[in-house]
């Protein structure tokens, strides 16, 4: 005999002591499957036998079967477990975490247990104990399918135990993780056959509605959210189609509550022909009894919803929360067919339904239909397909993975709406509604956020709470901030006695991990700005969320306004928009949105108190100091000073040089004009990231919408590098060299792909190899004196390359979701990780 | 980086007997993080100048101090003016290069000490915070006749404007030991920034400095308050407490007195009185106070045994800290500590820990919200902890005539809005209305006709 156990269950061993349970359990399950009261009992009080320990022994084995339950284990619990009101507890335990409790009785007969009690050297119970608990086992017996439990095994005397030939672990009937699609899931038809096979034929696939069938395109699979009968006017046909779909394995269904509602007419319990039951009805009086029964059968079969796709997808006809998926329980189906009131009634006497997904965090993308909404509309991963076919609205499709919407409108209105379906217009969107405030529990503490570059990245606690700080009081509104750019690190410490950096290190660290090809690109000094800019102000208000009449943002990598004012902001991004509309970028590009990694100019624009409380400040403290030294010196008539006049002669002159270098980043803004914009990524457009294309396609891209009359936007030089030829890489050292000669900043050089693997793993998206001379304003003027040169080279660039690749993957990470229409929390994660690991101690020269 | 002090007393040479050290050498004394050179760029009769000259070990400056203090890594630390000026180091270097001088005693000529000479001192270049007028009210009183020469901060760009450095030029007659004495003090006071590796006893040094004249000078107290300051900003407060007993009444009184700028109307006590009577004017049990800062109205709360739960919440760990210490959580006792939690939150993040309180204060915050971030902290507070009363002030923006004729100055730098009795009213209004709450609001501080009162309240009741 084989004992059957759903794969996910709490099996409940009952008997006697000595009826030989824990034996059984250890045969036929796993060691850590099994929960014992005694070894519970041992835990806490180092004494299995210890009667004086079991309530807190009890309270142990709760909790750590809780924990297991929610992890979705299947567990044993071995204990007595012969009184009622213990095994209560246990069924209330499996229906919290909506498991199925099962039950196997060890009932032996009582000279068995005796025996055995007797046996046993560690604890021999009196004898009427034992007595005892046989007597109340056996009187409980009858009430065991009352208390719940869905399966029930009884074992009467040794024979039995001895026939048990292995467990048999059902799996799951709502887990079916290996279909894995593509799907296209359709909403609440309620009977409206002809916008069905109107919608089947756009969706591609062949219908014949005649004979009630469809030819699904090959590999493509249908999965129908319930709700097929009542209201509209063909339910039968509705369910013909949609069975033999299912029957043949073209398709999937869920069960709705009109579905549920009709089966228990059709058993002929008493159910009210209301909400539209009254028409199938009366639709289904017409048909034979073959199909009566046929769709009996059908409904009965249906079960309450599938966890597809390895547990990405799942569908349910109201929607399922995450600790409900893939689990069986009546809450499971009573959540499934009726989602979840708030005990309320609105003003038009229905019940008041509680948005479930506004809290839903889980993994799993759920789509659902039960409530007609006007549009379907993405909110924390979740989306609502019932778009009120049968009241006149239409019926929509969503193709899965393509998270596609397809659909087609009414025939008529069939039936009025009790409550109004949310008209356009004054439709809110729920996403962009919650997100104007995200819950700080998904952010602070320790963080291990997930990403497709690195996997897990680890933020510590107390960096994600310096990140609290700055994010709250400095930057601007999370909706924003779809992207920060990672810190860059700079090229290997030179060789070359000059020199600090040189393009040589950077090579060398590219050839070294096997990339051949590099792009150097001019590096301006100016400030890192992420610019997002709309085609319009309505563009900002439905995709961003945002509701200010602006049409883009401009932001530094700390995620802080650039510009002060809110009106400079907003021209100067005016003529970035017009000058991608006068050159067809939205036509191009097939958006209205763009986000563009970008340099701004001058350095004084954003870094005025910088320069002058520091840069300008020394610079002046320098030069005339120095010029009042050098002059004492000369004209000091002592032979002894000689070496020292050498040596501060040569030190004046790099003060000078460090005045020149800072001067020439700097300009004097009047006016809008003065300012330039140098992009060098296309981060993201709708629907995209540009992540998978090569530097050349961005420069070139770029290269397109940059120069000209009114356009602040400039073209970046650049260069591509093969590694492998000697020319090459000369020339680009050439380049670099003259960049630089007079202070330039220098050049980035990256791989020639944006995402870049070696043999060890990702690699530096950017290095920078600064200029000698502009060097000076990072490492002080006198760096290059040799014996300050010596000792800067004692550089590491450890901490900073991790940190740039953590910051790396964490910005695509979130730029990826923002442009997947992920809920704002989880692209918030990734920036507001970033902006913790900034708090990090990184010496910031490099 | 350079201080030269010229002599014209006959025979001028005598200025190396003082000094005690020989005008025909180049010398060198090693510094905490460098060296300073000693030479005569001329040395006759007639006249004599003897040069030092700092040679600061730019790499090691900041090699020694990384990895100390929490700012060890701002890029300042690496660019700065300290290796050119003449600050707290050049004071070092003249205790170093002249100690027997700056203490009064010469070994060779003991007579020279108390002789009286005419001087010139140069210095390049020197930082000054407060401007040239700072020069004169720090020298003038000590007899000096002063040339200055403010730099401007970048000839190329002359709008920057000037920077605060300054060649100065110091001429007197007097003895050398008072005129070290003074350039030993004053240097550093006209600085008045952060300075290296200064210790205990050379504060006691340089107290001892002070002998004699500063405590004639007109503006002791602000040289004894910006001298006490440089040591401060490096000591922990346990080694300032530890030296309170060292340091005369004078100094520690003016390092107590106030230095703000800006008016701030002494109402703030006042104020929390007022949010503290409000929140328990109806049988509230629980109070969260929102951006509770230091803690003073925490601490205000806890004197009413009428509260059960008091939760003060911060977006600053630093001021958590600090009124942790306030407080003295630690050494509260267990029933008084467990009414009472500090946590770390922000009012733009939805925050389930504020959530079922009786009351929520919000005592002077939300004018540190930038205005795109508002709606954020009315939905945390107003739609989700939805406590049944809320108290919010805020400055009155109209009452800033009081002191400013500016329209546009606010009372605190990280103020983004200041809002005027019609702007707090209609905001009033319309969360009110969108949240289903009632609100009252009164004045708090004293009225001033057409201006109102410093500050505005509102109390929220929830309807």
């Amino acid at each position: 005999m084989k004992i059957q156990v759903p794969e996910l269950s709490l099996v409940v061993m009952i008997g006697a002591t000595g009826s030989g349970k824990s034996t059984f359990a250890r045969r036929w399950f796993g060691a850590a499957e099994v929960i014992s009261s005694d070894s519970c009992r041992e835990m806490v009080s180092n004494n299995e036998n210890a009667m004086d320990a079991s309530e807190d022994a009890f309270e142990l084995l709760f909790y750590i079967v809780g924990k297991r339950l929610k992890r979705g284990l299947l567990t044993v619990v071995d204990a007595t477990n012969v009184r009622s009101e213990d095994r209560k507890k246990l069924v209330a335990l499996a229906r919290e975490y909506h498991t199925l409790p099962v039950a196997i009785v060890m009932n032996m007969p009582d000279k068995v247990c005796l025996s055995r009690n007797e046996a046993r050297a560690d604890r021999n119970l009196p004898a009427h104990v034992v007595t005892g608990h046989i007597h109340t086992l056996r009187k409980g017996m009858g009430r065991l399918k009352d208390e719940g439990f869905r399966k029930i095994y009884e074992l009467r005397g040794e024979d039995q135990v001895a026939a048990v030939t292995g467990i048999t672990r059902e799996p799951m009937w709502n887990v079916k993780k290996e279909e894995q699609g593509p799907f296209d899931i359709i909403g609440d038809i309620h009977g409206c056959y002809t916008e069905l096979c109107q919608l089947l034929t756009k969706l591609g696939h062949t219908v014949d509605a005649a004979a009630h069938t469809v030819e699904v395109v090959a590999g493509r699979k249908l999965v129908f959210l319930g709700d097929l009968c009542d209201r509209g006017p063909d339910t039968p046909s509705v369910y013909k189609l949609v069975m033999h779909a299912v029957q043949h394995g073209r398709a999937l269904c869920v069960p709705g509550n009109h579905d549920m509602k009709l089966l228990k007419y059709l058993r002929g319990r008493n159910v009210q022909l209301s909400h539209g039951l009254k028409d199938t009805v009366e639709q289904l009086a017409a048909e034979d009894t073959a199909f009566i029964e046929a769709l009996k059968v059908f409904l009965d079969g249906l079960v309450s919803h599938y966890v597809l796709d390895n547990g990405r997808l799942v569908v349910a006809h109201a929607g399922l929360k995450e600790e409900m998926h893939g689990r069986g329980s009546g809450a499971v189906r009573e959540f499934c067919l009726y989602g979840e009131t708030t005990g309320e009634t609105d003003e038009f006497g229905l019940p008041v339904r509680y948005n479930w997904a506004a809290a839903y965090t889980g993994k799993a993308m759920v789509i659902y239909g039960h409530t007609p909404v006007y549009a379907a509309q993405w909110f924390n991963n979740t989306m609502d397909i019932d778009t009120g076919c049968v009241f006149g609205g239409k019926l929509t499709a969503m193709r899965y993975p393509e998270k596609v919407l397809v659909d087609v409108p009414a025939l008529a209105t069939y039936v009025e709406p009790a409550r109004p379906i949310r008209m356009p217009g004054t439709g809110i969107n729920l996403q962009h509604e919650q997100d104007d405030v995200l819950d700080i529990e998904d952010l602070m503490g320790k963080q291990v956020i997930e990403t497709a570059l690195l996997n897990n990245i680890t933020i510590r606690e107390e960096y994600t709470a310096a990140a609290l700080e700055t994010m709250s009081r400095f930057s601007i509104h999370p909706k924003w901030l779809m992207y920060l750019p990672p810190t860059m690190s700079p090229s290997e410490t030179s060789a070359l006695p000059d020199y600090l950096e040189h393009p040589a290190g950077a090579f060398s660290y590219y050839r070294r991990n096997d990339v051949r090809q590099v792009i150097c690109e001019e590096k301006h000094m100016g400030s890192r700005a992420i610019v997002i800019v709309c085609k319009d102000n309505r563009v900002v208000a439905d995709r961003f969320g945002i509701e200010d009449n602006s049409i883009g943002t401009c932001y530094t990598r700390t995620g802080r306004a650039f510009f002060q004012d809110k009106t400079t902001e907003q021209a100067f991004l005016e003529m970035v928009r017009d000058a991608l509309t006068t050159r067809h970028f939205w036509e191009e590009q097939e958006t209205d949105w763009v986000c563009l990694d970008c340099e701004l100019m001058p350095w004084n624009a954003k870094a005025q108190a910088l320069l002058q409380h520091q840069y300008a400040a020394t610079g002046t403290a320098a030069v005339h100091a120095m010029d009042a030294v050098v002059s004492v010196l000369r004209s000091t008539d002592n032979p002894a000073v000689t070496t020292l006049r050498n040596d501060f002669e040569e030190r004046a002159d790099m003060c000078r040089r460090f005045t020149a270098a800072y001067r020439q980043y700097c300009w004097e803004v009047k006016s809008l004009a003065d300012y330039q914009l140098a992009p060098f990524h296309i981060i993201a457009t709708e629907g995209r990231t540009w992540f998978d294309k090569d530097h050349v396609w961005h420069m070139e891209t770029i290269g397109h919408y940059c120069g000209g009359e009114r356009n602040p936007m400039i073209r970046t030089d650049w260069k591509l590098v093969n590694l492998d030829d000697e020319e090459s890489v000369a020339e680009a050292v050439g380049w670099w060299e003259a960049l630089t000669a007079n202070g330039g900043e220098g050049m980035v050089v990256k791989s020639l792909s944006f995402i870049e693997r070696g043999s060890k793993g990702l690699l530096q998206p950017a290095i920078k190899t600064r200029g000698r001379e502009y060097l000076r304003i990072i490492y002080g003027a006198e760096y290059t004196a040799p014996v300050n040169l010596t000792r800067l080279k004692q550089r590491g660039l450890g901490t900073k390359r991790a940190l740039a690749l953590k910051e790396f993957a964490l910005g695509v990470q979130a730029a990826t979701h923002f442009v997947a229409k992920e809920p704002l929390r989880k692209v918030h994660q990734c920036v507001f990780g970033l902006l913790a690991l900034e708090s990090e101690p990184v010496d910031p020269r490099l | 980086m350079l201080l030269t002090i010229t002599t014209t007393h006959t025979p001028a040479t005598d200025l190396g007997y003082l000094l005690h050290k020989h005008p025909a050498k180049v010398q060198e004394v090693e510094l905490g993080k460098g060296k300073a050179h000693i030479f005569y760029p001329v040395a006759n009769e007639q006249e004599c100048t003897c040069a030092l000259l700092l040679d600061i070990d730019q790499v090691g400056l900041v090699r020694a101090n990384s990895g100390t203090s929490g700012n060890a890594f701002a890029l300042e630390q690496y660019v700065n003016d300290r290796p050119y000026v003449a600050s707290s180091i050049m004071s070092n270097a003249i205790s170093k290069a002249f100690a027997s001088a700056l203490n009064g005693k010469c070994k060779d000529r003991p007579e020279l000490v108390a002789t009286a000479m005419p001087f010139e001192v140069k210095l390049s270049v020197l930082p000054v915070n407060g401007g040239e007028e700072m020069l004169y009210r720090m020298f003038g009183p000590l007899g000096y006749k002063i040339t200055a020469i403010q730099h401007i901060l970048d000839d190329q760009f002359p709008e920057w404007g000037n920077s605060r450095y300054f060649t100065v030029t110091l001429t007197q007659t007097t003895t050398l030991h008072t005129l070290l004495s003074h350039l030993y003090i004053l240097i550093p006071v006209m600085d008045n920034s952060k300075h290296y590796w200064v210790n205990r006893e050379e504060i006691e040094k340089l107290l001892a400095k002070g002998k004699g004249w500063l405590e004639k000078h007109p503006e002791r107290q602000l040289i004894a308050r910006r001298y006490l300051r440089h040591k401060t900003s490096l000591m922990n407060d346990a080694m300032t407490m530890l030296m309170k007993d060292d340091i005369p009444e004078e100094i520690v009184n003016a390092e107590r007195a106030e230095t703000i700028a800006l008016p701030k109307p002494k109402l703030h006590d006042a104020r929390l009185q007022i949010v503290c009577d409000e929140l328990l004017s109806t049988p509230v049990r629980s109070v969260v106070d929102l951006g509770c800062g230091e803690g003073k109205l925490v601490k205000l709360l806890l004197t009413h045994p009428q509260l059960t739960h008091i939760t003060g919440m911060d977006v600053s760990s630093r001021s958590l800290e600090i009124a942790y210490q306030k407080l003295r959580y630690d050494q509260l006792p267990d029933n008084q500590r467990k009414r009472l939690k500090l946590i770390l939150g922000s009012l733009v993040y939805r925050d389930r820990r504020i959530e079922g309180f009786d009351a929520a204060a919000l005592v002077e915050v939300i004018e540190h919200l930038d205005p795109e971030r508002l709606r954020a902290m009315e939905k945390c507070v107003f739609e989700y902890a939805r406590p049944a009363k809320v108290v919010v002030t805020t400055p009155n923006k109209e009452w800033n005539v009081t002191f400013t004729t500016d329209g546009q100055m606010m009372r605190h730098t990280d103020h983004r809005f200041e809002w005027t009795r019609t702007q707090f009213s209609e905001w009033c209004r319309k969360i009110c209305e969108e949240y289903g709450y009632e609100a009252a609001i009164k004045p708090v501080g004293e009225e001033v006709e057409g201006a109102g009162a410093p500050t505005q309240m509102a109390v929220f009741i929830r309807k």
